[in-house]
């Protein structure tokens, strides 16, 4: 049985996130800085009337913090906004490519993800004999939160 | 079909509600035809509903309790105990059964016997086929059990919610759209539409707040039967007294503030009401009194519970304390009674010494005072020891629109709650210092001594080093635990904004409390003044500081003053409230006729007072002085300032014209005499100083005089005044114009007289006589506290 995935690039890999997780793509502008927060949290910005929790989603996977102009909140960056416990969040990609219907696979055994990847992963797909890792962001929130606990 | 049922439910249940009061009315007084009409009709209700809903039980139980008060109302029975007993058992197992069914539970038959048999009036006798009920009479029974029709319509909480939220939206949205107005070229006609738009945004938002709105009677219409029983239980009498049912609040409040309430009810009756003997001992009526009042004011609600019982037993409270450890002896000695009385907030504290079944458990009002101040609220006592505890829960009217003060740090914006600010004052201000104290910062505002965090420095922010201080404000916030200073580079804005919850990794900080968009459209965040509080450690104790400061707060609101330069260059105040107006007039208004000068006004002459004459042929500015009655003007330079009045004035020098000397602002200035300047001449020293548990009370006075003027004569002499009493207060003379309710008739009253000459009473400016009448029913154990300075 296929679903529909959004396949992206964060950090120089390929992911594919759900389409039913996704609320919707945009780009985000302005950032307000969150101070004291975990430095994967970007800050706040708005979207129409609604307030988003930017998230660096390389550095959420344990990834060094992204070098880029938009870290101060400047240049529009892609995100995906997904709706986790109530609270919208905006996942920065790099990139976004596609959407496609593809086939969820489980993790097969032997694949060794160390424990951020682990929780952010929901299972994998297969484009064109490439394997993109499904990115849970539910998943990916709680690890990023436990690892700064 | 299907969609009768929740109908049901939903009527049945509400219609529960409103009734158990009319149970409990109708049990003090069976005779009350119109209460055995309400129940009769509810229970008819019921028993009509279930037979096309085939609910049998219910039907069963309903249909018994209608013979039985059918009876009642034909007169063949009395109401008596065991038959009210017996009615209430039915109608709680009525509201049992439907919670079941709207739950989807079954529910143990067996009982259902038991409260029919209880119905009869002697079991065994009646037959179990009775024969038909008299017929009801009216032949459509009202569904809402007698209560006045309303064109209402029911709507689920949720659809409200969704209404709220979507509103929110729509301001936000309108304020999108304000800033890109602005943004653009001005164009009138759209900037009229959006004003347009705008006002009925506001009134939208009014209205949807308003259907979120119930009025409290839900919450205090389960009271009386719920006093009733916990009563009972004790062996206790108590009298409910219920007033504002219909002040109304947020629904959700009302569901917060569900539990709390019950719970300080409960204590009331447990802890605080004696028992009957105990009363009777105490010279009190035999069955106590309990008063729930809720009222509004401005944008809170205050619900307030007053029990005349024993009150807290603080002392016993403290010692508790100390032996389950929660205050060392030191400590507790240190502490002051507000301190002390608020250890009955601590968690695993119960001032009574038994657990009773209906409460003293010690889970309690530590999970009130959470409940509340987790919705914006607090709670407040006031103990009067052998006479009652009153517990105020004051909270705020809707949940989720805050009223907010923007301040700046580093060029980024954070709001606080305006509830939570005390006050913001300059780091400039004279009144205000900063000292380090080891690693720390203090802050003395007004020698009130306050720790001091630096905003950027909580919230880890880089200050460039060209400017390492920017800081230019001191907010002072106030939390649960105390208070503290925060300093801030700007105070940008004040604004009623929409609060929501930010995100788990945003709150995981401790520092921000929600978020919320302002019209400039970047997101904001709320900070949390405890959690700044706790994130830099500050430890706040239950310290007699903090009690020192409260009660001072409370010992008079300050008197403002009006700070002027007078004719001679000295800086010299008057209170505020003795100023009619300021005017400047021309020199030749003012003459020199009969010895003294005058100001002329129209036909009148008005006295005028001068420390030394105005200069010729130049504009005069005068303060223009009233008692409420006749006037007076004062010469002056020019007026300087409002100010707060020092609660205490240095004693002035023997027969000086001045009531004292204040310092405002590093400087002394003088504060004209009132009553002096307004009374003519006749210079009377203070002669007795009155220990300070024994109060003059002043009458009530709608000019102002007796609180203005008889106090700054009275409290110069070194009596102690006040216009109420305070618990545990005492009068020993009252001084009025007239004897009305207010003042307490035991206490002897000196009448005063607003005409000189002969009459009952003391002219109101005589000195002497005032002082002496005074001092006569202070009494002879003055004459011991003489002021040795004056």
């Amino acid at each position: 049985m296929s679903e529909l995935f959004l396949l992206a690039q964060v950090a120089g890999r390929g992911v594919a996130i759900a389409a039913s997780q996704v609320d919707s793509v945009v780009d985000i502008g302005e950032v307000t800085a969150i101070p004291c927060a975990a430095p994967w949290v970007r800050g706040l910005a708005a979207l129409r009337s609604r307030v988003v929790t930017v998230v660096d989603t390389a550095a959420a996977l344990g990834l060094p913090l992204a070098r880029r102009g938009s870290s101060g909140g400047g240049g529009a960056a892609r995100a995906v906004i997904s709706l986790v416990d109530g609270h919208y969040y905006a996942l920065l990609m790099d990139e976004l490519e596609d959407v496609g219907p593809f086939e969820r696979r489980s993790m097969s055994s032997g694949v060794a993800l160390t424990d951020r990847w682990e929780r952010a992963a929901g299972g994998w797909v297969e484009r064109d004999g490439e394997p993109l890792l499904v990115l849970d962001p539910a998943g990916l929130l709680g690890g990023a939160m436990d690892a700064a606990a | 079909m299907d969609d009768l049922l929740p109908e049901f439910i939903a009527e049945t249940r509400e219609t529960l509600e409103a009734l158990s009061g009319e149970i409990v009315a109708w049990e003090a007084d069976p005779a009350d035809r119109a209460r055995l009409d309400a129940i009769f009709r509810f229970v008819h209700t019921v028993k009509g509903s279930c037979g096309f809903l085939d609910l049998p039980r219910l039907a069963r139980l309903s249909h018994a309790a209608e013979d039985a008060l059918a009876a009642v109302r034909s007169g063949d029975r009395q109401p008596d105990t065991a038959l009210v007993n017996a009615v209430l058992g039915v109608v709680d197992r009525i509201g049992e059964l439907v919670e079941a069914i709207d739950a989807g539970v079954a529910l143990d038959s067996a009982a259902d016997d038991l409260l029919v048999a209880a119905l009869s009036p002697d079991a065994g006798v009646r037959e179990p086929e009775a024969p038909a009920a008299p017929a009801p009479v009216e032949p459509a029974p009202q569904p809402q059990g007698g209560r006045a029709a309303a064109r209402s319509v029911r709507l689920g909480v949720e659809l409200l919610d969704r209404m709220m939220s979507g509103m929110s939206d729509m301001v936000l949205a309108r304020n999108e759209l304000a800033r890109r107005l602005r943004e653009g070229a001005p164009d009138p006609r759209a900037e009229a539409a959006l004003e347009r738009l705008s006002v009925t945004v506001a009134e939208m938002r009014d209205t949807v707040t308003r259907t979120r709105m119930q009025k409290i009677d839900a919450l205090f219409s389960a009271l009386p039967r719920m006093v009733r029983d916990t009563a009972a239980q004790l062996a206790k009498q108590v009298t409910l007294v219920v007033e504002g049912s219909d002040v109304e609040l947020d629904r959700e409040m009302i569901e917060v503030m569900r539990d709390p309430l019950v719970h300080i009810i409960r204590n009331a009756i447990d802890h605080g009401v004696e028992a009957p003997r105990v009363r009777r001992a105490a010279g009190k009526r035999e069955a106590g009194r309990v008063t729930v009042r809720a009222r509004q004011s401005g944008n809170r609600i205050l619900v307030e519970v007053s029990d005349d019982g024993a009150g807290i037993d603080v002392d016993r409270l403290i010692d508790k304390a100390r032996r389950v450890g929660l205050v060392d002896p030191v400590r507790a000695a240190a502490m002051g009674e507000a301190a002390r009385l608020d250890l009955i907030f601590s968690p695993g504290l119960s001032s009574r010494d038994q657990v009773s079944e209906v409460s003293g458990r010690g889970v309690g009002m530590d999970v009130v005072r959470s409940n509340v101040e987790a919705i914006g609220g607090r709670v407040t006592l006031s103990n009067r020891p052998g006479r009652g505890l009153t517990i105020i829960m004051e909270v705020p009217l809707t949940l989720s629109i805050l009223s907010t003060i923007v301040v700046g740090v580093e060029g980024q914006r954070f709001a606080l709650a305006r509830q939570s600010v005390e006050e913001i004052v300059s780091l400039r201000a004279e009144s205000v210092r900063v000292d380090r104290l080891g690693d720390a910062n203090v802050a003395a505002v007004r020698g009130q001594r306050l720790p001091l965090l630096w905003l950027h420095e909580v919230l880890s922010l880089p200050r460039p080093y060209s400017r390492p201080q920017s800081a230019r404000l001191l907010v002072i916030v106030s939390t649960r635990d105390g208070a503290f200073a925060l300093g801030v580079d700007q105070v940008i804005d004040s604004e009623e904004l929409v609060v929501k919850p930010a995100a788990p990794p945003v709150m995981a900080c401790g520092l921000y409390a929600g978020q919320m968009l302002p019209d400039s459209g970047r997101p904001m965040l709320l900070l949390d003044g405890a959690g700044i509080a706790a994130a830099a450690g500050l430890r706040f104790a239950l310290s007699a500081d903090a009690d020192a400061e409260e009660s001072q707060a409370e010992a008079r609101a300050a008197v403002q003053a009006l700070l002027f330069t007078d004719l001679d260059g000295c800086r010299r105040a008057v209170p505020l409230g003795a100023v009619d107006r300021v005017e400047t007039v021309d020199a030749g208004a003012v003459r020199l006729s009969g010895g003294r000068a005058r100001l002329t006004v129209g036909d009148a002459l008005v006295p005028l007072r001068a420390v030394r004459p105005p200069d010729e042929g130049r504009p005069v500015t005068l303060l223009r002085l009233t008692d409420g009655q006749s006037e007076l003007a004062y010469a002056i330079a020019e007026p300087a300032d409002i100010v707060d009045l020092p609660a205490s004035l240095a004693p002035p020098a023997a027969g000086s014209p001045y009531a004292g000397v204040a310092v405002i602002g590093g400087e002394p200035v003088e504060v004209l005499d009132l009553l002096r300047v307004f009374a003519d001449e006749g210079a009377v020293r203070p002669t007795a100083a009155a220990p300070p548990e024994r109060v003059c009370l002043l009458g009530p006075d709608p000019s102002g005089w007796t609180d203005l003027f008889l106090r700054q004569l009275l409290e110069g002499a070194g009596y102690r005044c006040a216009t109420r009493l305070a618990p545990g207060e005492e009068a020993a003379v009252a001084l009025a114009f007239d004897q009305t309710d207010a003042l307490p008739a035991e206490v002897p009253l000196v009448r005063l007289r607003r005409e000189p000459g002969g009459g009952d009473g003391v002219y109101r400016y005589d000195r002497d006589a005032l002082l002496a009448a005074v001092a006569d029913h202070m009494g002879a154990e003055c004459a011991n506290g003489r002021r040795a300075a004056a």
